[in-house]
């Protein structure tokens, strides 16, 4: 009798202690994940929460270093992600892995076509992709290219895909991304049909008002760390926004040390109703000298969009912009750095190292770009600059000649902050600068931000990391839905406040 | 004890024989030294140079000499390909430019002012490439294979199907002449060495066209014109190739479009590949290209001086390249050492 009873109560699928390390960063760190069967489970996190770690760990896409993985009580060791789809668990990827000019029978058979005397039964396989569909009560022209149908559909026919007559687990990654109001609840009302057939649902989704709409209980990631786990009726919106941005529990006291140095005067970038359609809407932004201001904001809110229109890595369709008192439009990122204007980008291997090059030519790129082609920084001039900047940023390296791409995340983010100054920048946009960096670098970092704000430059800092953004910033706009929202000013910036803020209330 | 305590020492001690091998100029450099080597044992000749009628005369020289249109060509190439570009469309140029450059010369012009339009042809074809790219957006391969096929058309079209034959004697100098016994051509190439190296090594060029060829984003994101740095380099990939045909041009002493500069985008490939650069872009090397075109052209000339019948040129050279390649891959030698580890242990 126990034993059924603990069988009845056992979680569908529970990962326990899971740790992951990449090189250079802790993606996972002793996670604990439960799911129910017929239950559907959002797994919320910012960008590097660790929420695809998790999944691909799950999924046998990657390999765990340590903890332990049970199926319906059972454990199990999987290291491919057919190995996991055999065993019950599918998964969706937010880009649709189908094929767009193929039939919808060949996306759904692609693996195993029904064989009549060793040929292909196209007849057959339409009758296959049919049943399939029907798990779905989805009944369209098997034989029509996938293309010719609506993103909505395409997603259910990659859900069809995934799903087996014996899936116990599914994971959907983003599936509302491209989709409209109308189709996500389309998704929705076969999401709760499986849940009712007793499967197991994650929900991976930035969209917060829909996790309202659809999930059962709700779990957050930060930072490679479970921070919770809830029933949604019990997870009021304010605290589930302060369990994703803050970190409560390990630092007491976000409060920035002064506010003492508001500065004052004119700002140097004066931005006035900048956006561009369907990208931003349009914000007011002023820089000074000296004065930290914060984006934040939960993921997708603009924060991203609005450092690139400062920075004119995207081009602004509306709005004016005065640098110095006068007036200026940035229109490209080689007019910003002439303006002594410079950005450290969020996704740091993709766009801000150069991993094949030293890290001597890193430093010096942006110096150099300033000076013009002709005016090449002679050979022991770079090496003067690029020892001092590894001298004052702690940039540890063995020496200026190692190749960037060879550096940890922390020293990587480093050489870039040591390339903006190097070129004496006087404005400094800093997206997600703690972005995949080990605890240890991460306060080194925000001191560094911190100083060089004493030193006078004006930084723009945006962040998802919520304490980040109250210790660095003087003042910090809050940004929601692609808006910004309002502006918290010297000792008004706190947790509490921003979050207020962002969730609207 | 005394050792370790002296810094210069430990240096010596340290550089050993895995980190020589670890240079990107090793395995060039050995792989031409080598193939002199043979050379020198099986033509026991090959090194003597003489001088006959006024000018440099022997294998060496004729290695050289016949390497020039080949080291112009794969010096643009080597630019191009440190921006994770290619240019397939080098031959198809050489083509274009001998068949501009004789009709100018049958339109009676004076040699200067042919020289300098039939060079701007080829810098002009490099443009049109480098605006596919760049502007367009155009996969490299698939930009420059067009010119490569209408490139020769192009040619056929200005020479309407001919062989065009011509006599200029400025021009036959400049290709077959000597100046002060070398062979003019040689001088020629040198020069075009020495100012890509001054423009791209000497000014921070050749800093941003490596930044553009390992992460064009970042580049821009740093303030350089990623564009602009790729169409030059295709300009200039076009313009070296313009200077190839033109002394290909000068040698036959006509333009022949079938057959100009034909394959020679895959032996200049091969040749910036075998000098260490990268496709996947981020470096370059001029000086290792030099060196890869010579163990081509020393491959070649060599087994024509062999005993071997010229049949076995082109499967000889594949199999060096093959083994040069090999040899630089860090990670064959690393688990080539391992096996001989475990072998002796």
């Amino acid at each position: 009798m126990e034993i059924r009873v603990t069988e009845a109560t056992a979680p569908r699928a529970e990962l326990l202690a899971i740790t992951k390390t990449f090189p250079g960063v802790r993606a996972l760190e002793n996670v604990d994940f439960r799911l129910n069967a017929g239950e559907i489970h959002a797994l919320l996190g910012e960008n590097g929460a660790g929420k695809s770690t998790l999944i691909k760990v799950m999924t046998g896409a990657v390999w765990r270093d340590s903890g332990k993985m049970m199926l319906d009580g059972q454990p199990y060791e999987i290291t491919s992600p057919a190995e996991a789809h055999a065993l019950g668990i599918s998964t969706v990827y937010q880009e649709v892995n189908l094929i767009p000019t193929m039939s919808v029978t060949k996306n759904l058979t692609l693996e195993r076509q029904p064989r009549r005397y060793g040929l292909i039964s196209w007849r057959q396989a339409n009758e296959r992709a049919r049943e399939r569909l029907k798990r779905l009560n989805l009944d369209i022209d098997v034989e029509r290219p996938l293309l010719t149908y609506s993103v909505a559909i395409q997603q259910l026919i990659a859900i069809a895909r995934a799903l087996e007559e014996d899936t116990r687990v599914l994971v959907l990654d983003e599936p509302t991304a491209s989709l409209d109001a109308r189709e996500a609840e389309l998704l929705f009302s076969i999401m709760r049909d499986l849940k009712a057939r007793g499967i197991a649902i994650i929900f991976i989704t930035h969209f917060i008002d829909q996790v309202y709409q659809i999930a059962d209980r709700i779990s957050v990631l930060r930072n490679g760390r479970m921070v919770g786990t809830a029933p949604t009726a019990e997870l009021p919106r304010l605290k589930l926004i302060a369990m994703m941005l803050g970190r409560e529990l390990e630092r007491t006291q976000g409060v920035r040390a002064s506010s003492a140095i508001v500065a004052a005067g004119e700002p140097i970038l004066n931005v006035e109703g900048m956006g561009r359609r369907r990208y931003m809407g349009n914000f007011d932004l002023q820089l000074r000298a000296g004065e930290a201001v914060g984006l934040a904001g939960l993921l997708g809110s603009g924060r991203t969009e609005t450092c690139k229109l400062v920075f004119g890595a995207v081009h602004p369709d509306a709005g004016h912009v005065h640098f110095e008192g006068k007036p200026i439009a940035i229109r490209s990122p080689r007019q910003a750095v002439r303006l002594d204007i410079g950005f450290c980008p969020e996704d740091r291997k993709a766009e801000g190292i150069i991993p094949e090059l030293t890290v001597r030519e890193n430093i010096v790129l942006a110096l150099q770009v300033k000076r013009g082609w002709l005016a090449r920084l002679p050979r022991d001039e770079q090496e003067r600059i690029a020892q001092e900047m590894i001298r004052t940023l702690g940039i540890a390296t063995p020496d200026a000649d190692k190749l960037v791409g060879q550096l940890s995340g922390g020293n990587q983010q480093k050489v870039i902050l040591a390339r903006w100054l190097a070129s004496k920048s006087r404005i400094l946009i800093l997206d997600e600068p703690t972005r995949g960096i080990d605890v240890g670098a991460h306060a080194e970092i925000i001191a560094l931000i911190r100083r060089l704000c004493q030193e006078g430059l004006a930084l723009l800092v945006a962040s998802s990391e919520l304490d980040e953004i109250v210790q660095v910033s003087d003042r910090v706009e809050v940004l929601r839905d692609r808006h910004k929202v309002g502006e918290i000013v010297g000792g008004d910036v706190t947790r509490e406040n921003i979050i207020h803020m962002i969730a609207g209330s | 004890m005394v050792h370790a305590d002296n810094p210069r020492a430990v240096a010596v001690r340290r550089f050993s024989f895995g980190e020589l091998t670890g240079r990107t100029w090793f395995w060039p450099v050995a792989a031409l030294a080598l193939i002199f080597l043979v050379d020198a044992v099986v033509s026991p000749g090959f090194f003597s140079i003489r001088i006959v009628q006024g000018r440099l005369f022997g294998s060496l020289i004729d290695v050289f000499y016949r390497g020039t249109p080949g080291a112009l060509v794969a010096l643009g190439m080597a630019v191009v390909i440190g921006t994770k570009g290619i240019d397939l469309s080098v031959g198809a140029v050489v083509a274009i430019v001998g068949a501009v450059m004789t009709n100018l010369i049958h339109r009676d012009f004076s040699p200067v002012s042919v020289l300098f339009l039939t060079l701007g042809a080829g810098a002009l074809c490099g443009l049109w490439n480098g605006f596919l790219v760049a502007i367009l957006d155009i996969q490299p391969i698939i930009a420059t294979l067009i010119l490569m096929v209408a490139g020769r058309g192009i040619a056929l079209l200005i020479d309407e199907g001919l062989i065009v034959t011509f006599r200029s004697d400025f021009f036959s100098a400049i290709s077959t002449g000597q100046f002060l016994t070398v062979p003019s051509r040689i001088i020629v190439a040198a020069g075009t060495f020495l100012a890509l190296w001054l423009v791209l090594r000497r000014t921070a060029l050749g800093l941003f066209v490596e930044s553009v060829g390992a992460n064009s984003a970042a580049a821009n994101l740093t303030g350089i014109n990623a564009k602009l740095v790729k169409i030059g380099a295709y300009t200039l990939s076009g313009l070296c190739a313009g200077i190839a045909g033109m002394l290909i041009c000068g040698d036959i002493r006509g333009s022949d479009s079938n057959n100009a500069g034909l394959f020679m985008e895959l032996d200049a490939i091969l040749a910036v590949v075998i000098g260490g650069g990268s496709l996947v872009g981020g470096r370059f090397y001029l000086g290792l290209t030099i060196i890869g075109v010579l163990v081509i052209q020393g491959l070649t000339t060599s087994i024509l001086v062999s005993p071997l019948p010229f049949q076995f040129t082109m499967v000889v050279k594949g199999v060096v390249v093959l083994i040069v390649l090999l040899l630089q891959s860090r990670r064959l030698r690393e688990s080539i050492v391992g096996l001989f580890l475990r072998k002796t242990s």
